[in-house]
């Protein structure tokens, strides 16, 4: 049985709701970060309102949410996290994914793509789904590309879905089959 | 599509908490039925206390499923089947059955509904696998399982004790692609 | 030995215990971020969980021990320094047929493979046999945890049952295995 929440450059962790709030408190200000993963208008809470939210989402402790903080395997900081959430009480065997990496300096070295390569391998092996969902905005370029190479197919588009500076942007669809995941990890 | 809750002999249907007590209360004063059916002492509630029970078990639960089961012929109540999912990662469900009106016991009707319980757990949920146990002296249902396509896998040794004296409880299971085939040669 | 003053907690090397709310939620859990540990142990997704969660299900264990009464749960300790290195429970108890599940898992690596695991089942079988008065004990355990397998069936378990597929992890298909001990083949056992 392998421990698939050891990555290579990262692993899957608990989240510990305290370390969040802080944590998203300071990343929140950066609205850069806020607008590529939000689809909401940005807001700046408190580390007490990010400590309440997260707590409240890990209390449930629901087999249908599977929350995960992303840790740097080299000296185990806070990265950000990564979770997914089965849809339709389970009969489709879909889950959306949603991920974040919160300080800018840590984007673009591979944390994310490693971060997704794990919760896919759970994903496929651990839970069983038959199929990954997930959207991304038409502004997020890096996001994007690092999907594709996790093996994410374009599936399709909502046109205009955000309005963001005056300016309409599409929101994507992207998936990944259990059958294709298996064949990219042979 | 298919009408999967429609049988040869029976459909599958739910009723109001009233009625359910109604039927389970004159049920369990037949207590060879119910020592067919269940191997936790036989008991005798109240149609109030039952009701809150059958109350209880109508609030949405996401793992089980359970059916009443009508006659086609006359929409008569004659018992109950239900599947209770051990696990939507393992895609594998439990199942129990019982026949209330012991006047329909060896004439079809429960294998009918068995057949409905195990296509809709492999059609209408996607399951894998569906498993059930049951007591060694109970000859009669052990035929009907058998006659469903479900394969003996094992006995529990000594695991009831009535009247003072041990019998033991068989364990069964069907498999998706057993199931499929089955469903091909008729 | 089977005598009022030998006790039921103490073995050669290891001892059971009770769960300790402050100290031991850290510990268990770094053992649940171990997927490897945890996917042997347990039929349930692997999942990370906070100390904070795993204090919560020490309260929901001693919660359930204290009004169902059908749950005994242990904590293993190393008679050493006491510390937590792994748990051992009887579950499911139904007390009218006299029949209970068996489960235990040593979280603690360096306590692994130290013979440490079958000390605790023969204190958790006496418990079960001889503090508990149960008719039999059964044991579930993946195909794919070998050692689970050779521990069980060192202490006499029969296999009964085998769920075909029954379980599907790392992209297999694997058998659930169920072994039984009746109180009597363990009598038989202690006794020779």
């Amino acid at each position: 049985m392998k421990d698939i929440f050891k990555g290579q450059l990262v692993r899957l962790s608990a989240m510990d709701y305290e370390e969040f709030g802080r944590a998203y408190a300071t990343w929140n200000r950066d609205s850069e970060l806020m607008r590529l993963m939000d689809s909401g208008a940005s807001v700046l809470h408190s580390a007490k309102a990010g400590k309440d939210f997260f707590e409240k989402m890990v209390e449930k402790n629901s087999p249908e949410h599977h929350f995960f903080s992303i840790r740097a395997l080299e000296d185990n900081r806070l990265l950000g996290d990564i979770n997914l959430d089965v849809v339709n009480n389970w009969l489709g065997r879909n889950a959306f994914v949603g991920i974040v990496i919160g300080n800018r300096a840590d984007w673009s070295k591979g944390y994310g793509t490693d971060a997704m390569n794990l919760i896919l391998r759970f994903a496929f092996t651990e839970i069983n789904l038959h199929r990954v969902t997930l959207t991304v905005f038409e502004y997020n370029p890096r996001a994007i590309r690092s999907y594709e190479k996790a093996g994410f197919r374009h599936e399709g588009r909502i046109r205009g879905a955000l309005l963001r500076d005056g300016k309409r942007w599409d929101m994507f669809f992207m998936g990944i089959l259990r059958d294709e995941w298996i064949s990219l990890n042979q | 599509m298919k009408d999967i809750y429609r049988g040869t002999l029976v459909r599958l249907s739910d009723d109001s908490p009233e009625l359910l007590a109604k039927a389970f209360a004159r049920w369990d004063r037949d207590t060879e039925q119910h020592r067919l059916a269940d191997s936790d002492p036989a008991q005798l509630w109240s149609e109030k206390k039952i009701k809150e029970f059958q109350e209880k078990r109508a609030e949405t639960n996401s793992k089980s499923f359970r059916f009443s089961i009508h006659t086609l012929d006359e929409d008569k109540l004659i018992g109950g089947v239900g599947l209770w999912i051990s696990s939507w990662t393992h895609a594998e469900t439990w199942l129990g059955i019982s026949i209330g009106e012991r006047d329909y016991w060896g004439r079809g009707y429960g294998t009918d509904a068995m057949r409905l319980a195990v296509q809709y757990a492999f059609l209408e949920l996607g399951l894998r696998r569906v498993s059930l146990g049951l007591h060694a002296y109970n000859e009669r249902a052990l035929k009907s399982y058998q006659k469903v396509g479900f394969k003996l896998e094992g006995r529990m040794r000594g695991e009831g004790l009535r009247d003072g004296v041990r019998y033991d409880s068989l364990w069964m299971g069907i498999l998706r692609e057993e199931w499929l085939a089955l469903m091909e040669t008729k | 030995m089977l005598d009022i003053q030998t006790q039921l907690f103490e073995a050669q090397d290891v001892r059971f215990g009770p769960i300790d709310h402050e100290a031991h939620p850290e510990i268990e859990s770094k053992w649940t971020h171990d997927a490897e540990f945890m996917r042997l142990l347990d039929l349930k997704p692997a999942r990370p969980l906070s100390p904070a969660m795993v204090k919560k299900q020490y309260e929901a264990v001693e919660k359930e021990m204290d009004e169902d009464k059908n749950l005994f749960y242990f904590t293993i300790r190393a008679r050493a320094d006491d510390r937590l290195i792994g748990k051992a429970l009887i579950e499911w108890v139904d007390w009218t047929n006299g029949n209970g599940f068996v489960r235990l898992g040593i979280g603690d690596g360096e306590y692994r493979r130290k013979g440490y695991g079958s000390q605790a089942l023969s204190m958790l079988l006496r418990y079960a046999f001889g503090e508990l008065n149960l008719y039999r004990v059964t044991a579930v355990v993946p195909a794919y945890n070998e050692g689970g397998l050779r521990l069980f069936q060192k202490f006499g378990f029969v296999e009964e049952i085998r769920r075909r597929q029954a379980l599907n992890r790392d992209g297999q298909f694997w058998d659930l295995i169920s072994f039984g001990l009746l109180n009597t083949e363990w009598r038989e056992q202690v006794k020779a």
